[in-house]
């Protein structure tokens, strides 16, 4: 247990390390394009967004929801692309020829998202405040917004190490992510609630996860508790069982790829 | 004559997708030796080095080093070996030190045994000056003595290394192969790939030939060399008619494998030069037979690979003819 952990350690302060070296990276990634949705978007739809539709006071009170669970989706899926570099140019070959237990990259890979995402949302949330979003559960409904996050983002993490670990050049993995990322995005209630949806993408939209976590974090964010935990509830299980889905489905790749 | 087996290859096969990369492989690495892989790109050489350091399980067959199975006993082999991949396999933005730092944690190295070997590490294959710069900022031969020092970091009892000069230049080359010689001296097994004739030639104490997934010849260079039947020396004789007197006289020397006539000498094959060349120069005089020519050609580990492969290890390549 003591190794185990001295390896995660190690392998998690070398993402920590590698981000800190480039500080333009690290500087856009926090400060993400994810806020331009907010800010942009938000701000440009203001009038032309039917607040009766939305039933939120600002069109951009009605989106910060939605640009939460994006960055959680961008983030995940764009969480495997490390190790995709690592797998090319042969530095995970050096790691797995050490005696280290097997998860320990992916767990460190985990937790280096998670952390990394989970900032991001309270940048966007803090952003988000200053354009007057302030979310009537306070700190409690914050956490948990991160909770869901968290959740939804060890699902998406491990697609994309499952296809990080399946793809055969770097150009396969980032076509395949950039065809994913914006139909998941307009499919899902970030930008419309579903009932305003032309039928057959409302009909779609439902079998997104990412809408099963919009509809839990915005609650949290325009009306309440009561209003939030039934949806809290549901998406925890949704949840659960997503991530139980790509986590099996993430490590018979990673157990294809490493043999 | 026994010698300690290190590893211990038994029939090994490995199969992707119906494609047979390595087929009923069998050898033994002695302790202490430096042991060539040596075949084209493609040969399953690669695929033979990855079973033996458990990335790879093999389809049938067995490997063992010293003893434990690559693949029941994965995580103790991974204990006692190091592993140099092919070139670039370094993170660009982590400087040399912290590349070891890295490594100390991951074979579970207390602080206090990284922060000694660490700089030892360093220091022997010369890298101090630039351990604290990114590793971004190497030249090929500085990221390849990081390589080995990483390999080097777990005080390995043997040592793995792919294709070690792969892409450097000649100095880089002699450095690396320095390195690599002195392992041997601090009694580390080496076992490594190459594709080079003369490095497999100058380093390898023995090497296993690969081609086509099997093994096509095993043993120490000079011996697979001495196998082809030895060196040859060619004279050309001035007076015909006494050729046939030389050759008898020539055939019963010392050191002489065979003799045979050519149209205008003869050609013949010899154990050891040293001690060939001088009888048949004075098997001559005697016969006062008048040499023209005197060629000697010593086989070259390329003759060995065409002997028993059938090509030249270059085989986009032709081989030029040899008149």
């Amino acid at each position: 247990m003591k190794q185990y952990s001295q390896e995660i350690r190690a392998l998690t302060m070398r993402w920590v390390r590698r981000l800190s070296r480039e500080k333009f990276s690290m500087l856009f990634t926090l400060v993400q394009p994810m806020l331009f949705w907010l800010i942009f978007f938000g701000n440009l739809f203001q009038r032309a967004a039917d607040l009766q539709v939305t039933q939120s006071s600002s069109y951009i009170s009605f989106l910060t929801a939605g640009v939460v669970v994006m960055t959680v989706l961008n983030n995940g899926l764009a969480g495997g692309v490390d190790l995709l570099f690592d797998k090319e140019n042969g530095f995970l070959e050096r790691l797995m020829s050490t005696p280290i237990h097997r998860t320990s990259v992916i767990l460190s890979r985990f937790i280096f998202v998670t952390t990394i995402t989970s900032l991001q949302v309270l940048v966007i949330l803090a952003v988000a405040w200053l354009f007057g979003v302030h979310p009537v559960t306070g700190l409690a409904g914050v956490a948990t917004i991160l909770l869901i996050g968290m959740m939804f983002g060890v699902g998406l993490t491990a697609i994309s190490m499952a296809m990080a670990f399946s793809v055969k050049s770097h150009g396969d993995f980032f076509s395949v992510l950039g065809f994913l990322s914006l139909p998941m995005i307009f499919l899902s209630s970030a930008l419309v609630p579903l009932a305003a949806m032309p039928g057959w993408m409302g009909f779609l939209a439902q079998f997104n996860p990412m809408t099963w976590a919009i509809d839990a974090v915005r609650p949290l964010i325009l009306q309440g508790w009561a209003e939030a935990l039934p949806h809290v509830g549901m998406v925890i299980g949704v949840m659960v069982l997503f991530d139980a889905i790509c986590l099996y489905g993430g490590a018979r790749a990673f157990r294809r790829a490493i043999g | 004559m026994s010698r300690p087996v290190a590893i211990d290859v038994s029939h090994l096969g490995k199969t992707y997708d119906k494609v047979r990369a390595v087929e009923d492989l069998s050898f033994q690495v002695y302790t202490g030796e430096i042991f060539g892989l040596l075949g084209p790109n493609g040969a399953g050489k690669s695929t033979t080095l990855r079973i033996l350091i458990t990335l790879l399980n093999p389809t049938s067959g067995s490997a063992r080093i010293f003893g434990l199975d690559s693949v029941k006993d994965a995580d103790r082999v991974r204990q006692t070996i190091g592993y140099v991949p092919q070139e670039r396999a370094i993170d660009r933005f982590l400087t040399g030190r912290e590349h070891l730092e890295l490594l100390a944690d991951l074979y579970h190295l207390s602080v206090d045994d990284a922060a000694k070997r660490i700089p030892q590490l360093l220091k022997l294959v010369e890298l101090e000056p630039q351990a604290d710069r990114p590793a971004k900022t190497y030249s090929g031969g500085m990221k390849r003595k990081l390589d080995i020092a990483c390999g080097l970091l777990p005080d390995p009892k043997i040592l793995f290394l792919d294709e070690p000069t792969l892409g450097l230049d000649v100095q880089s080359r002699l450095r690396i192969w320095d390195h690599v010689r002195a392992m041997r001296e601090r009694g580390i097994t080496v076992v490594m790939t190459t594709n080079y004739l003369d490095e497999a030639d100058q380093l390898c104490d023995r090497i296993a030939i690969i081609d086509g997934g099997r093994i096509k010849a095993l043993g120490a260079p000079n011996e697979l060399k001495v196998g082809l039947g030895g060196d040859l020396v060619s004279l050309t004789v001035r007076e015909h008619d006494r050729v046939e007197k030389l050759a008898t006289a020539i055939r019963d020397l010392p050191a002489i494998r065979a003799v045979t006539t050519t149209t205008n000498g003869l050609d013949i094959r010899v154990d050891s030069p040293e001690k060939a060349l001088p009888a048949i120069l004075d098997a001559a005089n005697r016969l006062t037979c008048q040499l023209e020519f005197i060629d000697y050609h010593r086989p070259r580990l390329d003759d060995v690979f065409i002997a028993h492969t059938g090509r030249s290890i270059k085989d986009d390549q032709p081989k030029a003819e040899d008149s």
